[in-house]
């Protein structure tokens, strides 16, 4: 009896390809030249040069100090805040150089959104958090806030567990609630670029993978960039990893290649563990 | 010897864990070259006290693979090791696998050393004994690169694998016609031939444990290439 063959109908291209080769080729979203930053004498940010692509997800990653944050910081301009640091070089946000004199800084943030370690909502409620940033632009059109504040929320994977309590104080919310909901009051105003320094860091390990999960919701429409210490965390996250040293960037690859095969020893020290 | 690759860790008990896998693994791989010589050892003397031995001694290695494979399996859930320390971990699951399997073989070969002691006469050993030579060879500088953590020798083991196979056939022919000229011989040729195959795949297990070390060492994998295409992988720095 002639057994029939079972025919594989596996694509093998799909099979081939890595997790980074499955990603479409992809457009910069941010360029970063020649970035020098100075905290007054000192110099945090040492010839910074990368890209960061379109709708996906990029870590830094390094040591406490390294510069991770700063550099993140620039590409909103948070460091003009801090009356001591000087910057020099270019970091352009769809070709235009967010340091040019024309810019306008309001303008850049409400297209460069931030959300920070420690969640800050506004002891608000729910909804007026959400609003806050429509509010401050003139809408009081009762309709668009309503859509807008759902959206954001969705999209911050809060709307079901908070559409009834849309009136209660944002302060009431648990730790992992709160930083979705200044996730979602970042989306409101449908920025293009999503900074989150430490966005879990002060959350326990199931909120933690709740945002983790929204962050990988959130790369269909935001570029992301994400600092974070745990290495985990970025492994699992990003498209790409960045390693800082000493204000230096060191190596920048796609995540996959760089946590198991990283090309320079420094990084292969940090991430392993080592001393270098 | 180089111990710069497992150690350094900032966490001390990391690289107490890791040393002491690799500890472990070059314990089998003595274990398994033991069993191999002895086993070869008792097919040319046929000793069969000293191949029921290795029959006997074969469960050790079996118990040392499982050990060494939860070790593992701890570490990378513990640890979530990345870079070198993940591909030393992967490898080794890898490499104690083809460990294994060349106590098998060890075991395969005491056991037609068994069967074929009443017939001394029969065994083509001076034949095999270029295969021997290379093949224990083969092992003994695998398990070296391996403790060395070094890929440097790989390309002239894996080079010999291609002589082993080459023997093989050899022998192979040289059996086929024992076996015309005689077929009254044939059951006992059968075991001999059984007996040259488990070397040859020793021979291959060797080579693949040299792959697993490419892998773990340069980040590189090259099983399934042709001799050429691995040396020139091998070569190629990153």
């Amino acid at each position: 009896m002639t057994q029939q063959i079972r025919s594989h109908s596996i694509d093998m291209s799909s099979v081939l390809r890595g997790k980074d080769a499955a990603q479409a080729p992809s457009e910069t979203c941010i360029k970063v030249e020649n970035l020098n930053l100075f905290y007054g004498e000192k110099q945090a940010l040492h010839g910074i040069n990368m890209e960061m692509q379109k709708k996906k997800v990029t870590a830094y990653i390094g040591p406490s100090g390294c510069g991770k944050s700063t550099l993140l910081r620039c590409i909103n301009r948070m460091n003009d805040l801090v009356d001591s640091a000087k910057i020099e070089g270019k970091i352009l946000l769809d070709g235009e150089n967010i340091y040019d004199k024309s810019v306008n800084v309001a303008a850049l943030r409400r297209r460069v959104g931030m959300v920070f370690q420690k969640p800050n909502p506004f002891p608000k409620s729910i909804f007026e958090n959400v609003a806050y940033g429509l509010r401050i632009q003139g809408v009081n059109d009762k309709h668009i806030l309503e859509e807008t504040v759902e959206n954001a929320l969705r999209g911050a994977a809060l709307w079901d567990e908070m559409k009834d309590r849309l009136n209660d104080n944002a302060l009431g919310m648990s730790g992992g609630q709160q930083q979705r909901l200044v996730i979602a009051r970042a989306i409101a105003i449908e920025p293009e670029v999503l900074l989150l320094d430490e966005p879990a860091s002060a959350l326990d390990p199931i909120s933690t993978l709740k945002i983790e999960e929204l962050i990988n919701e959130l790369k269909e429409k935001y570029t992301i960039v994400i600092v974070t210490h745990n290495m985990q965390q970025a492994a699992r996250v990003s498209d790409y990893t960045a390693f800082m040293y000493m204000g230096e960037l060191i190596e920048i690859g796609t995540t996959s290649e760089l946590f198991t095969n990283p090309s320079k020893k420094q990084t292969e020290d940090y991430i392993t563990g080592r001393y270098g | 010897m180089d111990n710069s690759k497992i150690g350094h860790h900032i966490s001390e008990q990391f690289n107490k864990e890791l040393e002491d896998v690799r500890n472990k693994v070059l314990a089998m791989g003595g274990l398994v070259e033991q069993q191999l010589e002895l086993a070869i050892e008792a097919l040319i003397t046929g000793n069969v006290e000293q191949a029921e031995l290795v029959i006997g001694q074969d469960s050790q290695i079996d118990i040392l693979e499982v050990a060494i494979e939860l070790e593992c399996t701890q570490i990378l859930a513990l640890r979530q090791p990345t870079a070198f320390d993940l591909r030393l971990l992967l490898a080794v699951i890898k490499i104690v696998h083809e460990l294994e399997r060349i106590g098998n073989k060890a075991k395969r070969i005491a056991e037609m050393a068994v069967k074929l002691s009443s017939h001394t006469n029969s065994m083509p050993k001076h034949d095999m004994d270029r295969m021997v030579e290379l093949v224990k060879a083969m092992l003994d500088n695998a398990l070296d690169a391996f403790a060395r953590m070094s890929i440097e020798e790989i390309p002239a083991i894996t080079e010999r694998d291609q002589k082993v196979d080459r023997e093989y056939e050899n022998i192979v022919r040289l059996l086929i016609t024992h076996m015309m000229e005689d077929p009254r011989n044939i059951t006992r040729f059968l075991d001999v031939l059984t007996t040259v195959r488990a070397l040859e795949r020793v021979g291959d297990h060797a080579r693949y444990i040299c792959e697993h070390l490419v892998f773990m060492i340069k980040g590189e994998n090259v099983r399934h290439l042709t001799q050429e295409e691995l040396v020139d992988k091998i070569n190629t720095p990153r």
